[in-house]
């Protein structure tokens, strides 16, 4: 009892001398909790999004409608026609259902309290401000805006969605519902493993850092507090005592940083209310963190801080007269560093012939993803504190950097092996996305063939109408007429389009074309008999050509090409006719403008876009993302080894003030900081590409894209990461001079 | 009286001549002060009276064929002495105070007096440190002797000039 | 005397806060003699010295070194003549941890521009001379106080500077390293002609010196210089 009171008392003269060392120690403090802090957030934040998605899905589900069984439903007093109007506007898409009641009693949406008659439309609150800044987007259903949808009807704050009041729809052109609410399918198609293995992935890379910094932030200042240490060891305190005493201290800041994450994930929070868009935007209300996680990191982040000052308190042994040093006398050795990369190729490697159907290989390549990353961590300070040794002398500032170096190479390889974790993680995120990229084919607008664009109509218009309206919208050069069938042959299903050579170039590599020329798209030459939707047979003329389809259209799969004249007069079973366009790509409004003329015909025709529009958006926005999350990891790390270089400067302020005193000239000290924190970034950084371009291959291999070298995503990242080393350097520039001041001798 | 008694000292090692002994004497340690033949016969006269030496006469003619050697008397007496410690002397300072304190009672800077003693304390000291450089090692411990006994007196002059102004209000009270 | 001063103090003032360091100190020092700085602590000698050294801008009066006006040179000149023209002792802590005793004498000659082989081959000719030969290829925290202060002396004169600004420099030792360090040192710098300002309290350093400047409350009674 008495000794977990004199425990208890230890603990708490650490923490109190963390609030009352001065000025030296509120830095010291503030420091740590910031640098806690700011993990912390990001961890709230990863502990927030489980409940914030559920809500954003749930309210998604709530309006979603169960489409499929409408054929079977008999029209009643409760049961509706919807039309499905979800359309893009620029690169968001909108959410969109014509709504027409068949009863007294119609089902209503969530967030709607009356529905719209026809003509009139409801919208969310973000499609009204954006109706409000775009006047081509107000022109496009011709509809008066009669309210908005209430909260409980939207996925979240940043939605755009809108309800068309109609009369149009027909048991043909629209879907009978009895009610809203269906959790059978997901909105935009089920998610892929690749989708899961990237956000596996995507969350290790985020994670890592954020622990690496948080590790180092609880060393802040460190050697002041071993000096403080030593003091107390002078009046009697033995070394247990001092553990004790050192863990109070970081406990102090540890907390503090609690505080201060909660903090500033509550402001983050706000933010993203406010400002995100797509599908991380959320109400406020649904920013409630998992609380299991939340305690998890109240208990577990200051347990880690603890740990960690322990550990580092391993290499130092505080004696009475001062702080003895045991880094530098102990060679750092290899074996052991290679156990976890070697773990994290074990797992890795039975995946290289792609993910497979198995449930839970997300996992194992997540975590051998992670082990590998930590092993990259591990492996660090010994490839740094070999490679160092085995430089040489050079100028003064070089010598000066490198000896530094060579005598302790911890402090610096701390604050890189959060940036070279992060460089490989990125890299290899990169990789992936680009594999991804490579395999659902090219990014939109890269071609430049004309007839691109596509207008799949649901409403039965006559053609001549599409075709008037369409050739007066603006941008759009010409249209031509497109007729599909469905087929199927053997079990494959062929699409058979039938039109011009101009049009069908857009569809496949049919340089040459005569009209008369028949093409098969994967599908071999030669005759064929398909069956066709309504149960019946259809002999098409026979291809004549072999081809490869454009990019745009490798997704689609087998199709045969007919142009009229390969005809000669066959009947043609049922088509669907659609129109394709040649549009004016230049004009980004001309899109626009043709999505306007569509939506006034029928709401509900699909305008297909060259390239796979969806998941290349999608792409581009974890694209983006990852260049935030890049910039927003590089700058933390960037924040890190200024405190950690302006913390070296001010321990070696004496030796820094004589060198001054005997005439070194700024431009060396300058340049001998930098090399001290260039060259183990440097370092740092290679190991960092060779790991992440290996874990990039290796998720290549995965997802079962061609295996190449993702040379920008290398360059800008390690680009970035040069730049952050400048920027550091250029920060502490101030500190240097003022302790480089000569006047500063005299304190001494 | 130390004189003697080093005189008597070196004649433990066996009988010498007169001129010899002072010889070695001076060698010794006599850096500061040589000795005069006359003080040493004179000395040498007083402990023979005193039964502390014998004449052993040589062959020859002259007061410098005299060679003196030392009784058992003598050698006791100078075991006696080595043995005894010294009385500590407060021997500069009571002349120095009194300067000092004679200098504030008639209006004189006092500082000036204690300045002109630091350099001339320093002039010496200086002295000793190049004949300790170039010497051996006995004048190396002989020079450090005088020099921390110099440096002594240095401190008791730099204290009491921190605390002149407290001094003066003393004696002017 | 026709024979000018190589450095001068003319009138310097300089405070620290409420406290006055220097209240109109001169102080004139020609070249090759040994001048001793001494008073007893903050009676201004190291804060002297900082200003004759170019490392502190007095507020008022001028320094001057070679019929140059110290105050007037920017810092970048300041530290260019530091470099090329002077050399510093300290109490301890001087020496860079990282380098090894050798690099750290060599270090001046580097920073002057010698090349690293030829700047090796006379720092160890110094530490030879300062006997510390043997722990040429250790690092400061390997060798004694004694030896380290030896280095740091080696480290003063290996560029054959004309003034030796040397704070307290037996202050860390005991008396028998102290006095192997001021005679070697001073041995040295007559050798190479070097001027020294040797800022001390003992009475026995200032012992080495030629002569004595007394500072106290900020002022200086300097003791005749005399061929």
């Amino acid at each position: 009892m008495t000794r977990l009171r004199t425990w208890a008392f230890e603990i708490g003269l650490g923490a109190r001398m963390s609030v009352a060392g001065g000025r030296a120690g509120w830095t010291r403090l503030a420091l740590i909790a910031t640098g806690v802090g700011i993990g912390v957030a990001v961890l709230l934040a990863v502990a927030t999004l489980p409940t914030a998605l559920a809500a954003s899905n749930a309210r998604t589900e709530a309006r979603t409608e169960n489409i499929a069984a409408s054929t079977d439903l008999p029209r009643g007093d409760d049961t509706m026609l919807i039309g499905i109007a979800t359309m893009m506007f620029r690169g968001d898409s909108v959410h969109g259902r014509m709504l027409q009641a068949e009863g007294s009693r119609p089902p209503v949406p969530p967030g709607v309290t009356t529905l719209p008659g026809p003509g009139e439309m409801l919208v969310s609150p973000a499609l009204a401000d954006l109706m409000a800044d775009e006047p081509l987007l107000a022109q496009r259903w011709g509809a008066r805006v009669v309210g908005t949808i209430a909260d409980e009807g939207l996925s979240g704050p940043a939605d755009l969605a809108f309800y068309l009041g109609t009369d149009t729809l027909t048991e043909e052109t629209g879907h009978r519902i009895a009610g809203f609410g269906y959790a059978g399918v997901e909105d935009e198609g089920g998610v892929s493993p690749v989708m899961l293995l990237l956000s596996a992935v995507g969350m290790v890379v985020l994670l890592m850092p954020v622990m690496v910094f948080m590790a180092s932030a609880v060393r802040f200042g460190g050697e002041a507090r071993d000096r403080r240490l030593a003091a107390l060891r002078l009046v009697g305190a033995d070394a247990a005592m001092t553990r004790r005493i050192a863990a109070g201290e970081t406990l102090a800041g540890a907390l503090l940083g609690l505080v201060v994450g909660a903090v500033l994930a509550v402001g983050a929070g706000l933010l993203v209310n406010r400002y995100a868009s797509g599908a991380m935007s959320f109400y406020l209300t649904d920013m409630r963190p998992v609380p299991a996680l939340v305690a998890l990191i109240a208990v577990g982040v200051p347990a880690v801080a603890v740990l960690v000052t322990l550990s580092a308190m391993r290499q130092v042994v505080v004696q009475p007269l001062g702080v003895v040093r045991l880094s530098g006398t102990t060679r750092r050795r290899l074996w052991w560093r290679l156990i976890l990369p070697v773990l994290g190729v074990a797992l890795l490697w039975p995946l290289k012939d792609g993910l497979g159907g198995s449930s839970g290989v997300e996992l194992q390549a997540a975590a051998g993803v992670a082990l590998l990353l930590i092993g990259l961590a591990l492996l660090l300070p010994w490839w740094v504190e070999a490679t160092v040794h085995r430089l040489g002398g050079g100028s003064v500032a070089w010598e000066l950097a490198i000896r530094r170096l060579q005598l302790d190479s911890g402090t610096a390889v701390r604050a890189v092996s959060g940036i070279a974790v992060s460089v490989a993680g990125v890299i290899a995120l990169q990789g992936l996305v680009s594999g991804v990229e490579s395999t659902i084919g090219g990014e939109g607008g890269s071609d430049a063939r004309p007839f691109q664009h596509e207008i799949l109509p649901r409403a039965d218009l006559p053609d001549q109408t599409w075709i008037t309206a369409l050739e007066k919208t603006p941008g759009v050069r010409e249209v031509q007429t497109v007729r599909s069938v469905y087929g199927t042959q053997d079990g494959t299903s062929v699409r058979i389009r039938i039109g011009d050579c101009a049009v069908l170039a857009a569809f496949a590599e049919t340089a040459g074309c005569a009209d008369g020329d028949v093409y098969a798209v994967d599908v071999p030459a030669g005759p064929a008999t398909y069956e066709l939707s309504d149960d019946t047979t259809w002999t098409p003329p026979t291809a004549n050509h072999e081809v490869a389809a454009t990019p745009s259209y490798e997704i689609y799969g087998p199709a045969l090409l007919i142009t009229p004249g390969a005809l000669r007069g066959m009947k043609v079973p049922s088509a669907e006719t659609n129109f394709a366009l040649n549009l004016d790509t230049a004009d980004p409004d001309a899109v626009e403008h043709l999505r306007n003329t569509v939506a006034t015909l029928d709401p509900q025709t699909l305008v297909s876009e060259p390239g796979n529009a969806t998941v290349a958006a999608t792409m581009r926005t974890i694209r983006q993302s990852l260049l935030v999350g890049t910039v927003v990891l590089l700058l933390l790390i960037g924040a890190s080894l200024v405190v950690n270089v302006a913390e070296q400067l001010r321990e070696r302020r004496k030796v820094l003030a004589v060198l001054v005193a005997f005439g070194t000239r700024r431009r060396t000290l300058t340049g001998s900081v930098l090399a001290q924190a260039a060259v183990p970034v440097l370092i740092g950084m290679t190991l960092a590409v060779g790991f992440g371009s290996a874990l990039a291959a290796a998720l290549m291999a995965m997802v079962e894209a061609p295996v190449t070298v993702d040379w920008f995503g290398i360059g800008t990242t390690s680009g970035v990461a040069a730049l952050v080393v400048l920027g550091t350097t250029a920060a502490t520039l101030p500190t240097l001079m003022r302790l480089t001041r000569p006047g500063n001798l005299r304190s001494e | 009286m130390s004189v003697s008694f080093a005189l008597l000292g070196l004649l433990e090692n066996g009988p010498r001549h007169g001129y010899d002994l002072k010889r070695t004497y001076d060698d010794t340690f006599g850096r500061d002060r040589e000795l005069h033949y006359g003080q040493v016969y004179s000395t040498m006269a007083r402990l023979l009276k005193n039964g502390l030496v014998e004449v052993e006469a040589e062959p020859g003619v002259g007061p410098d064929r005299k060679r003196y050697a030392i009784t058992d008397a003598g050698v006791t007496d100078v075991a006696e002495w080595i043995g005894r410690a010294e009385k500590p002397e407060p021997y500069l300072q009571s002349t120095l105070y009194t300067k000092v304190v004679l200098a504030l009672m008639t209006g004189r800077d006092a500082t000036d007096v204690l300045d002109a003693q630091r350099t001339e304390h320093l002039r010496l000291m200086r002295e000793l440190t190049r004949r300790k450089s170039g010497g051996d090692i006995a004048d190396e411990l002989i020079c450090d002797h005088a020099l921390f006994h110099l440096e002594a007196d240095l401190r008791w002059l730099e204290l009491t000039a921190a605390r002149l102004d407290r001094l003066a209000s003393r004696i002017r009270s | 005397m026709t024979e000018q001063p190589l450095l001068t103090a003319e009138d310097l003032r300089l405070s620290f806060g409420e406290t006055k360091a220097l209240d109109g100190a001169s102080l004139h020092v020609w070249a090759g003699e040994v001048v001793a700085l001494m008073g007893s602590s903050g009676s201004g000698k190291s804060t002297l010295l900082h200003c004759l050294a170019g490392i502190l801008t007095p507020e008022s009066g001028r320094v001057g070194y070679a019929g140059r006006d110290l105050s007037a040179m920017s810092d970048t000149e300041r530290s260019a003549l530091r470099r090329g023209e002077f050399g510093f002792v300290f109490q301890f802590g001087q020496l860079v941890p990282e380098l090894t005793c050798r690099e750290n004498v060599a270090l001046p000659l580097r920073l002057t521009g010698t090349g690293r082989r030829e700047a090796h081959r006379t720092a160890t000719e110094w530490l030879e001379r300062l006997e510390v030969a043997d722990v040429a290829d250790k690092r400061p925290g390997q060798a004694s106080g004694g030896q380290g202060q030896r280095v740091a002396v080696a480290r003063a004169l290996v560029g054959r500077p004309r003034v030796v600004f040397a704070d307290e420099p037996t202050g860390a030792l005991d008396s028998l390293n102290g006095e192997l360090v001021m005679k070697l040192f001073i041995a040295a710098a007559k050798e190479t002609g070097a001027a020294v300002v040797l800022v001390t309290h003992e009475a026995r350093v200032a012992a080495y010196s030629d002569r004595e400047a007394i500072v106290r409350d900020g002022v200086v009674r300097e003791q005749e210089y005399v061929r």
